[in-house]
C-alpha cells in the first residue's frame, strides 16, 4: 500500500474510513451515481503514478530546468514592455507568505490586512499617475488598455479607436482581441496614426487626419514601444479632446519617478504595466495591468475591474476596507456589467505596493534619474560601433533602437554570436513593416553595469568585425 | 463534537502607510547612475513638478507595516472552505522551484532555444491535461477563469467569421447557474446572451435549450457539475443539440475536482473547455492570483488558438502562431511560473492521486452533508433531488433567518470569530434564499471538517439565545463589521488615499 499523499490529510487509511464509515459506504465509487454510465471516461485516461517523495520531485523539476538561460545568468538588453529591474528582497518576502500567497475571498474584516495592501497599492499607483480612482489589477498592460478603450467607446457612445503604429506587437494583439469583430454588437475599429520616422513619436499632423467626432478615444504611449518619450503629450491629448475624444496614456510606472504624469496633461485615463514594480519576469508571467482616471462617477461607473475602497466599521473612529461598485462588475450584473472581472494577478498588487512604498518619492526620483543616465549613455557607447546607429537618441528613456542594418548581418546572427558571450542582445524588430530591419530594440536599466555595456561593446566590435 | 477553539486575530491597529514614517526616510537605495551627471535628460515641461506623493519609510518600517497586513489576513491560515474556488494545499516547493532565476528571471523574449526546460514543462502540463480532458491542444495565456470563457467567446467569432457566419451567428446560450463570467465574456465579445433557467431537478431542460437553439446559436457555455453539487445527466442532449444547430459547446470545468480521471470534456463532446490551474491543480490563488484558465479545445479549433504555442519537435520545443490563431487575449504564454507549479502538482499527484483526491473531496462534502443536515435550521437547495451530491452542496439559512433574523452573512461574519474564514454563498442569481456553500476539498482534514461544523452549529445557536451577539459579528476579528452604506456613493466611496483625504477634508469643513 502506498503512504498517505502529504497533500490530502484524510487519504490516511484510518480517516478515510471514518468518513465512508459516517456516511455508511463502503466505496466512494457509489458517490458518484448521478453521472451516467456511459459519461465516464475512466478507461481513456493514460494511467501515471504520483511522485509523493518532496526529494524526488525536487530532483525532477530542477533537472528539467537545469541549463535554462536567463536574465540573471547572462546580461540582459531585452526590453520591449517587460523589464529587468532590481526587485528588493522584501517583495519576495511577504508575497511568499501564506497568508497573502493562499487567500482567495474572505469577509472585509477576516482579510483586512490583504485588502489594507490592496488599498494602499492603489493609492500608490494613484500618486505616480496623479489620479485619485484607481481598480485592482487586470491581467496585463495590453488588457489595462483594451480594457480602457472599451471604456471610452460605452463613455462616448462612439466606435473607432485610435492607436499609434509601431505599438509593441503583443500588446497591439491584445487590443486587437479586445476590439472584436465588426459583425458583432459593441465592436469597435482601429485607426492607427503614423510614427514619425524622424522622430520616432506620434505624428501631430498624421493625427490630426485620423481624428474626427466618431473617435472614441486616442491611445498613446509615453515612452513609446520605440523607447521615446513623446514630446508633444499635451498636444496629442489636446487634439483628442478637440474633438470629443477621450485621451488614454499608456505608461511605465518607472519613468514616473521623473516625468510628470499625462495626467496633469489632461490625459483621461492612464493604464500602464505593474511589471516593472518588484515583480518577476517570469518568463511573461510576472506581468499586470492598471487602469486609472480621475474620481468622478462618469469614469468610476465605467471601471471593469473590482476596487477596493477604505470605509468605517461599526465602531466608532475604526476603518475598514470593502469593495466599492461591486455590482457593476460582471459578478454582480452578469452580462449586464462593464466587461468582465476575475481572478487576476492581485498578489501583484501587494508586491508592488511593497515596492513603491520602499522606494518612496526619492527612491523613485533617483531610480528614474539612474535608469535615464544610463540608457542614454549605453546608446551614445553602443553608436560608436562601426556600422552600428541608435535612433532617436534624445528621447530615450530606458529602451532604444540599435540600427545594425550597415553591419551586414542580421539581428538573429548577431544576437546568437552576442549569446555565445553570455549576452542576450536586444529582440529583433525586423518584419515589424515599420522600417526597422535589421534594427533591434535595447534596454538599460539600473541593473545595467557599465561594464556589462562595455562587454556588450566588446562583443559586438567582435561580431562586426567578423 | 468538535471542540470551539478560543481564536482572536492579530490586531495592530495598523495605520494605512501613508500615516506612517517621516520625510527623508527610505527603505531602498537605487544604485547611483555610471553615466556622466546631466540634469536636461528630461525636458523641463516634462518632468514631474514635484515628486509623487508615496510613502517614506525605512526598510524596517516597511517590512513590520507589511507583516502586520499579513498577520492580518486570515487567509488559509484558519479554515477555510470557500466553495467554488476549491482551496487545495499549495506545496512550498513550487514557490521555491519557480523562484529560481531559470524561471522567475526567464525573460519572455529570450530565443526559445535558451530555455528550452522550461518550454518543455509547459508542453508536459499541456499533455497532462490532454490526458484528462480528452483535448487536442491547450492554450495558456488567458490570466484566469473568466479569461479562458473569454478567450472562448474570441475563438467562436473567429471560428464563425472563418465559416462567413458570424452575422448569422449571434447568440450564445448558458444557464442561469453558469459562472457570471459565462455571460459576462460572451457579451464583452459582441454575443447576444440566452439564460436558461433551472427545472425542478436542479438543472436545466433539453426541452428549453431546444426552444432557444438554432441557426443564430454561436456556443453553449456551461459547467457540470454545477455550484450545488448537482450533475446534468442530460448533458450529451444539450450538447449534440447544439450540435446539431451548428454551434460549439464549451465546457467551463469550475467543479473539476469532484470527477477528475472520470470525466473527460472531449469525450462528453465538448468542443473546448477549462480549468482553473490556480485552485484545481494545487496552485495558489494569491488572493485573486496570479491565476489560469487553461483553455483546451478539439483539433478542429486549435488552429484558432492564440500563439504563441510550445510545440514539440523532435527533441526540441518551439514556439509557433497557429495558422488561424485569433492572436492575443493576453501577452506571451500567460503565467508560466504557475504552469510550472501546476505540473509539479501534477506529477506530485499522478492519475492515482488524482482519482484519489476527487474521491477524497466528494466523499467529505457528503460527510459534511450529512452533520450538516442534522443541524437545526439548516436545509440544502433541491432536497431529494440528486442525491449524493458532487464536491459541494448548496444549503440555505433561509428557515434559519425566519426564525432569528440572523442572516447567513450575519453567521459569516461570526464564524471568522473562531477562525473559520468566509464561507461562499452563491453567485448571481442567488436563487437559492441565504445561500452558503462550503467545499471541503480533500486537502482538509476530518478533524478540521468537524471544527467547521461545530462552528457553524455554535453559531446557529448563539443565533437563536442572543441574535444580536450574531449580528454584530465580528468581535474577535482584526477590525469589526464594515459600514458599506457609503461604498457606492461618489461622495464617500475612496479607492486612494488622496481620494479619502479629500473627502474627508470636504466632509469635515462641511460640518465646521
Amino acid at each position: 500500500m502506498s503512504p498517505s499523499h502529504p497533500y490530502m490529510a484524510n487519504s490516511a487509511e484510518g480517516s478515510r474510513n471514518a468518513l465512508l464509515e459516517a456516511i455508511g459506504v463502503s466505496d466512494p465509487d457509489e458517490l458518484f451515481r448521478q453521472i451516467p454510465a456511459d459519461h465516464r471516461s475512466d478507461d481513456a485516461i493514460v494511467p501515471s503514478a504520483g511522485i509523493r517523495s518532496e526529494f524526488e520531485l525536487r530532483r525532477m523539476l530542477e533537472d528539467r530546468l537545469r541549463g535554462v538561460a536567463s536574465t540573471d545568468s547572462h546580461v540582459s538588453f531585452l526590453g520591449g514592455g517587460y523589464w529587468k529591474h532590481h526587485i528588493p528582497a522584501l517583495c519576495d518576502e511577504i508575497a511568499a507568505r501564506p497568508e497573502i500567497s493562499t487567500s482567495v475571498w474572505g469577509t472585509p474584516s477576516s482579510d483586512h490586512g490583504r485588502n489594507q495592501a490592496w488599498f494602499e497599492f492603489t493609492s500608490q499607483v494613484g500618486a505616480l499617475v496623479d489620479l485619485e480612482f484607481v481598480g485592482l489589477p487586470v491581467y496585463s498592460w495590453g488588457c489595462a488598455a483594451g480594457h480602457a478603450l472599451r471604456m471610452a467607446a460605452r463613455l462616448t457612445g462612439r466606435s473607432v479607436v485610435v492607436i499609434p503604429a509601431g505599438l509593441d506587437r503583443e500588446r497591439r494583439l491584445v487590443i486587437e482581441t479586445y476590439c472584436g469583430y465588426r459583425e458583432l454588437d459593441g465592436s469597435l475599429s482601429i485607426r492607427e496614426v503614423a510614427l514619425d520616422a524622424a522622430t520616432g513619436t506620434v505624428s501631430l499632423a498624421a493625427l490630426a487626419d485620423v481624428l474626427d467626432d466618431t473617435v472614441a478615444a486616442v491611445y498613446v504611449e509615453t515612452p513609446n514601444s520605440w523607447g521615446v518619450i513623446e514630446a508633444d503629450i499635451a498636444r496629442i491629448i489636446d487634439a483628442a479632446h478637440a474633438v470629443g475624444a477621450e485621451a488614454i496614456v499608456g505608461v511605465d510606472p518607472i519613468s514616473l519617478g521623473i516625468m510628470a504624469s499625462p495626467a496633469s496633461f489632461g490625459a483621461d485615463i492612464v493604464v500602464g504595466s505593474l511589471q516593472p514594480l518588484g515583480i518577476p519576469l517570469n518568463a511573461g508571467g510576472g506581468v499586470g495591468g492598471f487602469i486609472a482616471s480621475r474620481d468622478e462617477e462618469r469614469y468610476a461607473r465605467q471601471f471593469p475591474t473590482l476596487q477596493v475602497s477604505i470605509a468605517p466599521t461599526i465602531r466608532e473612529g475604526e476603518r475598514a476596507f470593502g469593495m466599492t461598485l461591486f455590482g457593476q462588475s460582471s459578478y454582480g450584473a452578469r452580462e449586464l456589467g462593464n466587461d468582465w472581472t476575475g481572478n487576476s494577478v492581485y498578489l501583484w498588487a501587494v508586491r508592488a505596493a511593497i515596492y513603491l512604498a520602499l522606494l518612496g518619492p526619492q527612491g523613485m526620483r533617483e531610480l528614474a534619474t539612474t535608469v535615464v543616465g544610463n540608457a542614454r549613455r549605453a546608446a551614445a557607447l553602443i553608436a560608436e560601433v562601426p556600422g552600428v546607429s541608435v535612433r532617436y537618441a534624445d528621447g530615450i528613456f530606458k529602451e532604444f533602437i540599435v540600427d545594425f542594418s550597415d553591419t551586414g548581418l542580421s539581428v538573429a546572427r548577431i544576437n546568437a554570436a552576442l549569446f555565445a558571450r553570455g549576452i542576450l542582445g536586444g529582440h529583433d524588430l525586423s518584419g515589424t513593416g515599420e522600417g526597422l530591419e535589421g534594427c533591434a530594440l535595447y534596454c538599460v536599466t539600473e541593473v545595467t553595469s557599465e561594464s556589462d555595456v562595455r562587454r556588450l561593446i566588446t562583443a559586438l566590435e567582435e561580431v562586426v568585425a567578423s | 463534537m468538535s471542540t470551539i477553539r478560543r481564536y482572536h486575530a492579530a490586531s495592530w491597529d495598523e495605520p494605512v502607510i501613508y500615516e506612517l514614517g517621516a520625510p527623508g526616510r527610505r527603505g531602498v537605495v537605487p544604485p547611483s547612475s555610471w553615466a556622466p551627471a546631466a540634469d536636461d535628460l528630461i525636458p523641463a515641461d516634462l518632468r514631474r513638478a514635484a515628486d509623487p506623493d508615496l510613502p517614506e519609510l525605512a526598510e524596517y518600517e516597511v517590512r513590520r507595516h507589511y507583516t502586520h497586513l499579513s498577520q492580518q489576513t486570515m487567509g488559509m491560515m484558519g479554515i477555510s472552505l470557500f466553495g467554488t474556488c476549491t482551496m487545495k494545499h499549495n506545496p512550498t516547493l513550487n514557490e521555491q522551484i519557480t523562484s529560481r532565476p531559470e524561471v522567475a528571471a526567464v525573460h519572455p523574449r529570450q530565443d526559445p532555444s535558451t530555455y528550452q526546460g522550461l518550454l518543455g514543462i509547459v508542453h508536459s502540463l499541456e499533455e497532462e491535461l490532454r490526458n484528462l480532458s480528452g483535448m487536442s491542444a491547450f492554450s495558456f495565456q488567458p490570466g484566469g477563469g473568466a479569461d479562458a470563457a473569454y478567450l472562448h467567446t474570441v475563438i467562436t467569432r473567429a471560428y464563425f467569421a472563418s465559416k462567413g457566419e458570424l452575422a448569422q451567428r449571434r447568440q450564445i446560450i448558458t444557464t442561469a447557474q453558469a459562472h457570471p463570467c459565462n455571460p459576462a465574456t460572451a457579451k464583452a465579445a459582441g454575443f447576444e446572451v440566452i439564460t436558461l433557467p433551472i427545472e425542478e431537478d436542479g438543472y436545466p431542460s433539453v426541452e428549453a435549450l431546444r426552444a432557444v437553439v438554432g441557426p443564430h446559436t454561436a456556443a453553449l457555455m456551461l459547467n457540470n457539475p454545477d455550484d450545488m453539487g448537482i450533475y446534468n445527466p442530460h448533458i450529451t442532449e444539450f450538447i449534440d443539440a447544439v450540435h446539431d444547430a451548428g454551434g460549439l459547446a464549451f465546457y467551463d470545468s469550475a467543479n473539476f475536482n469532484g470527477v477528475m480521471t472520470r470525466l473527460r470534456a472531449r469525450d462528453l463532446g465538448f468542443d473546448a473547455c477549462m480549468y482553473m490551474l490556480h485552485k484545481t491543480f494545487g496552485v495558489p490563488k494569491g488572493g485573486n492570483g496570479p491565476s489560469v484558465g487553461a483553455y483546451g479545445c478539439s483539433e478542429e479549433l486549435a488552429r484558432f488558438l492564440p500563439g504563441p504555442r510550445v510545440v514539440k519537435d523532435g527533441e526540441t520545443y518551439d514556439l509557433i502562431e497557429p495558422e488561424n490563431s485569433v492572436g492575443r487575449v493576453r501577452e506571451f504564454l500567460g503565467n508560466v511560473q504557475q504552469l510550472v507549479k501546476a505540473y509539479s502538482w501534477t506529477r506530485a499527484m499522478g492519475t492515482d492521486g488524482l482519482r484519489e483526491a476527487a474521491d477524497l473531496s466528494v466523499l467529505a462534502n457528503n460527510y459534511m452533508e450529512k452533520q450538516l443536515m442534522a443541524i437545526p435550521g439548516v436545509t440544502m437547495s433541491f432536497p431529494g433531488k440528486a442525491l449524493p451530491r458532487l464536491e459541494m452542496t448548496r444549503y440555505s439559512l433561509e428557515e434559519y433567518t425566519a426564525e432569528t433574523g440572523v442572516t447567513g452573512h450575519d453567521v459569516q461574519n461570526r464564524m471568522t470569530d473562531f477562525g473559520i474564514d468566509a464561507f461562499w454563498t452563491s453567485h448571481e442569481p442567488a436563487f437559492i434564499p441565504e445561500p452558503f456553500t462550503p467545499e471541503a476539498g480533500e486537502m482538509w482534514s476530518k478533524e478540521d471538517l468537524d471544527e467547521w461544523i461545530a462552528v457553524l452549529a455554535h453559531v446557529l445557536e448563539e443565533g437563536r439565545r442572543d441574535p444580536e451577539l450574531v449580528r454584530t459579528a465580528p468581535h474577535n476579528q482584526v477590525v469589526a463589521q464594515i459600514d458599506g452604506s457609503g461604498l457606492d456613493d461618489p461622495d464617500t466611496w475612496a479607492v486612494t488615499w488622496a481620494a479619502y483625504r479629500r473627502k474627508s477634508a470636504s466632509r469635515q469643513s462641511v460640518g465646521s
